[in-house]
């Protein structure tokens, strides 16, 4: 092993695993050892050790969600000690490593827990959702070809810069599920305010705050009741801001709507 | 057999505007009777999917992911080049050819690489018509940074950020035309099998990776944007789910598979720390232009600094070597990233590496941070500093990165001809599932601006040209070839889960890595690569034996899913090594340590392996037929590569 702290104690650990065949049976929690965890491993290749130790017995391995492993493309999304992506601020589940525990813990791992995010099997929820509210006017409605020279629309440093925070979005999810009202709005907000502070995004402007937030209503969201769990779990940062920016969108659009639909 | 890749005759410059004028158009009121299959949606399958509706055709796009917007694309950090010049430091499309064509070691197709920098200006405009949120000046016009092996500043950027932009905008307007209803798309559904009707691609076959219910799509055409294989290797930068499955499927099919044997080693990733390591982390390259490579000067130093005897911030500066500044001095640490991975590799063959295994070097910040400051350095890299410090536990604002090269990209893949088309007639490769623009190694920031090309500005053309000349009637979806296709994959799941082994798919991927890594990696001898040959046809013999997958195919199963793609990279593996072995020549990211000078540099043979290695596939356990596409530098001057 040729770790970056060689002087770390390998960890023995006990979890507690929502297993959940699929939506329409019932879960349960299981609880299963793992020995010999290095501290340097991430969360997701513990759970690696425990699904090839599962697999070799025979057993089913954990289902879960995962790809990139380097925290950008929001596949990842376990509720770890009740905290969305676990208790690092600012990390995804596969970027939250296993020296912030500690030898003998016992740590409880589930899916996200939302209506509008049913289980899948395990750890795996189904989150289109997301997608369909990204459908219902999360873009600019320009065709490939036809568009002007990139340097004909300038935009103020300021500007690009605040948009391009909003942007970073992943689509984990962690926003609902640290929501007590399952509320999708920080998600939403994103998308609305990097396309509103845009002056690409202006011709769409209304239309597209409505149709996104009649969207989510229709999912099963929860309303927002200004907490700040989901800009305080967000494991990339996108700021509650954003949340007070689509509310003045959607109260603009609605007093002044152009939306004939 | 000699392949015809039908370039268009005439100038370099005008062979696009003069094709796209010779294909085919599709009447605009039979183009929604033609239907498309998009497999992948990552930049190459989401901007191809998006481009192709937005024209009329009926899309059907495909991912094995719960999203579109989780494609491997979505990592890509540091940038997409493109020949603006609007930095007025002497960029051109012909300099931006000429550098890819170069950068790649002459093993390019020049006409392929010309277009590619033709519309590389007119991705950059698309993207931010999207509103992609470029990097820009205070003045409001788009930034630029120069990038690995570039002396221009063309590379655009969002932070460490850019293929999560870029892909971003490609999946908004994919999700547009999926409102519209013109794509359909099919989420966690795998291709697992490609449906050929008298020669013609003519639908595949997937599974639903949450029901296991096995499907069977139909269309007039059918576009792979499935991306790379680098996973053969199982430790690489690139996600876990990236596989070869859909282009073998399509190989085996018929499709030739090009030069597998090109494989790019990224310099600068975050360096292996123990057995149960899932994947390798990048550290972007755009770092190297401002990072400075190096290694203690004494073997005695570096075995002091591996055991703890010293700290690295106790060595001084001139028992410092900064390698490539000292051998590249007009490229210094910005050299092209197979030059810059193997002398990492020399380094710590040479007993200089560092970190507790030895292999790694660092890359030190610290003189940017001097001139700059912290803050300035964070703005710049704050993210990739960030991502660094919570995998290693090290902060690299105190103390150099510790990095070492990595499987990042594939140059190889399904051969296509000028129009992306493979040599099944209506299947299409595009992005990184193809072979055709970055010869035996790829730039930095060019696989953004490739997979956007062939989706945007390419195949919606190129694909028109094979459409028109097929009739616009529904294909016959009851064709027999539907079903014979559907029972092979039921009998490939069925076999898996039949064989109750002791092994696991991971097991066996873990070890193809091994022998590919060792054999088949960073430098390759002949003798080497046919020890792998047999290593690996053990191997896969075993894997069919002894393999263990639990649980049914009616279900969500990740094992099931797992075992599929390594029995496909174990027959992809032996195929790179036969390239490997084929190509008696150093080139780009194939070094084969016989054909070297006395410096170590990579010896090309132009006289006899100037040519494309296109594979076909002849049978289960045939040596496959090599056919050969001779590659002709008409503008372009054959020279060997040197970065001093």
């Amino acid at each position: 092993m040729a770790g970056s702290n060689p002087n770390a104690k390998p960890m023995n650990l006990t979890l507690k695993v929502w297993r959940q065949q699929n939506r329409n049976t019932q879960g349960n929690i299981v609880d299963y050892q793992v020995r010999d965890i290095s501290p340097d491993m991430s969360f997701l290749e513990m759970l690696d050790v425990l699904n090839e130790d599962l697999l070799r017995k025979g057993d089913e391995p954990v289902a879960f969600d995962h790809d990139c492993r380097e925290g950008i493309c929001g596949s990842c999304n376990l509720f770890i000690n009740g905290r969305a992506h676990g208790p690092e601020p600012g990390t995804t589940t596969c970027q939250l490593h296993m020296r912030k525990f500690s030898d003998g813990d016992t740590i409880t791992i589930e899916p996200w827990r939302a209506e509008a995010f049913p289980v899948n099997k395990d750890l795996s929820v189904d989150r289109s959702a997301f997608d369909r509210i990204i459908q219902a006017g999360g873009y600019v409605s320009v065709n490939t070809g036809g568009v002007p020279d990139a340097n004909e629309i300038p935009i103020p440093k300021s500007i690009a810069d605040q948009a391009f925070d909003a942007a970073t979005c992943i689509g984990c999810g962690a926003c609902v599920a640290a929501c007590k009202n399952a509320s999708a709005m920080l998600f939403v907000s994103a998308k609305v305010s990097q396309l509103a502070l845009l002056p690409q995004g202006q011709v769409e402007r209304k239309t597209r705050v409505e149709n996104m937030i009649a969207q989510m209503d229709k999912e099963g969201f929860g309303a927002c009741t200004n907490i700040g769990s989901c800009a305080a779990e967000c494991p990339v940062g996108i700021s509650l801001e954003n949340i007070a920016i689509l509310n003045r969108e959607f109260l603009a659009a609605k007093a002044t709507s152009n939306n004939l639909a | 057999m000699i392949l015809d890749a039908k370039i268009p005759d005439g100038p370099i410059a005008e062979k696009w505007d003069k094709h796209k004028f010779n294909v085919k158009l599709v009447n605009p009121a039979n183009k929604r009777k033609y239907d498309v299959i998009v497999v992948g949606t990552g930049l190459a399958g989401a901007s191809a999917a998006a481009s192709l509706a937005e024209l009329g055709y009926n899309v059907k796009a495909f991912t094995f992911h719960d999203s579109p917007r989780r494609a491997h694309s979505i990592a890509a950090q540091g940038g997409i080049n493109a020949a603006k010049n609007y930095q007025n430091d002497g960029d051109s499309v012909y300099r931006l050819f000429y550098d890819t064509v170069k950068g790649g070691d002459y093993r390019a197709r020049e006409a392929n690489v010309y277009r590619l920098a033709q519309v590389s200006v007119n991705i950059i405009d698309q993207c931010v018509a999207q509103g992609v949120p470029f990097a820009r000046e205070y003045g409001g016009l788009l930034a630029n940074r120069s990038f690995g092996g570039a002396q221009v500043s063309r590379t655009f950027y969002a932070r460490g950020q850019t293929g999560q932009q870029l892909l971003l905008g490609a999946y908004s307007a994919l999700s547009r035309q999926v409102a519209y209803g013109k794509v359909k798309l099919y989420t966690r559904s795998e291709m697992l099998d490609v449906v050929i009707i008298d020669g013609q691609a003519r639908g595949i076959i997937t599974r639903n990776l949450i029901t296991g219910e096995i499907q069977q799509h139909a269309a007039h055409a059918v576009v792979l944007a499935t991306g790379g294989y680098g996973n053969v290797f199982y430790l690489s930068t690139n996600a876990k789910y990236c596989n070869v499955t859909a282009a073998w499927r399509a190989h085996k099919k018929g499709a030739f598979f090009a030069n597998p044997c090109f494989t790019q080693i990224h310099p600068t990733c975050i360096p292996v720390s123990g057995d149960y390591q899932s994947k390798l982390t990048l550290m972007s390259e755009s770092l190297r232009n401002d990072g400075r490579v190096w290694v203690p000067k004494t073997v005695e130093m570096a075995e002091r600094l591996r055991a703890g005897q010293i700290h690295v911030n106790d060595i001084k500066e001139e028992d410092r070597d900064y390698f490539l500044e000292r051998k590249y001095p007009a490229f210094g640490n910005l050299v092209p990233r197979d030059v810059a991975s193997r002398n990492a590799k020399q380094m710590c063959d040479e007993g200089r590496g560092v970190g507790s295994s030895g292999l790694a070097v660092y890359l030190d910040f610290s003189e940017i941070i001097k001139r700059i400051g912290a803050d300035g350095v964070s703005q710049k890299y704050g993210n990739l500093f960030a991502m660094y410090e919570k995998i290693t536990d090290e902060d690299p604002y105190k103390q150099p990165m510790r990095i070492y090269p990595a499987v990042h990209y594939t140059m190889g893949g399904l051969w296509v001809d000028y129009n992306l088309q493979t040599t099944i007639p209506g299947l299409y490769a595009t992005g990184e599932c193809n072979f055709s623009d970055h010869g035996a190694n790829r730039l930095g920031a060019s696989a953004l601006m490739q997979g956007l090309a062939d989706g945007y500005f390419v195949i919606p053309y190129t694909i028109g040209d094979y459409l028109a000349k097929t009739k616009p009637v529904p294909v016959d979806a009851k064709h027999p070839a539907f079903a014979e296709a559907e029972a092979a994959v039921r009998e490939r799941i069925s076999k898996f889960l039949s064989i109750n082994g002791t092994r696991t798919p991971d097991d066996f991927h873990k070890a193809l890595g091994h022998i590919m890594w060792e054999y088949c990696g960073m430098a390759r001898t002949a003798e080497g690569l046919q020890h792998a040959k047999k290593e690996i046809q053990k191997l896969r013999k075993e894997f069919w034996q002894d393999l263990k997958v639990v649980g049914v195919n009616d279900d969500l199963n990740q094992t099931l899913e797992k075992a599929g793609r390594v029995a496909d990279f174990l027959e992809l593996g032996e195929l790179m090594v036969d390239d490997a072995y084929n190509r008696n020549e150093s080139c780009g990211g194939h070094f084969r340590e016989e054909y070297q000078d006395a410096k170590g540099e990579a010896k090309r043979d132009d006289e006899n392996y100037a040519y494309v290695a296109a594979w076909e596939y002849m049978g289960d356990n045939q040596p496959e037929r090599l056919n050969k596409e001779p590659l002709e530098f008409e503008n372009v001057k054959l020279s060997t590569r040197s970065y001093e």
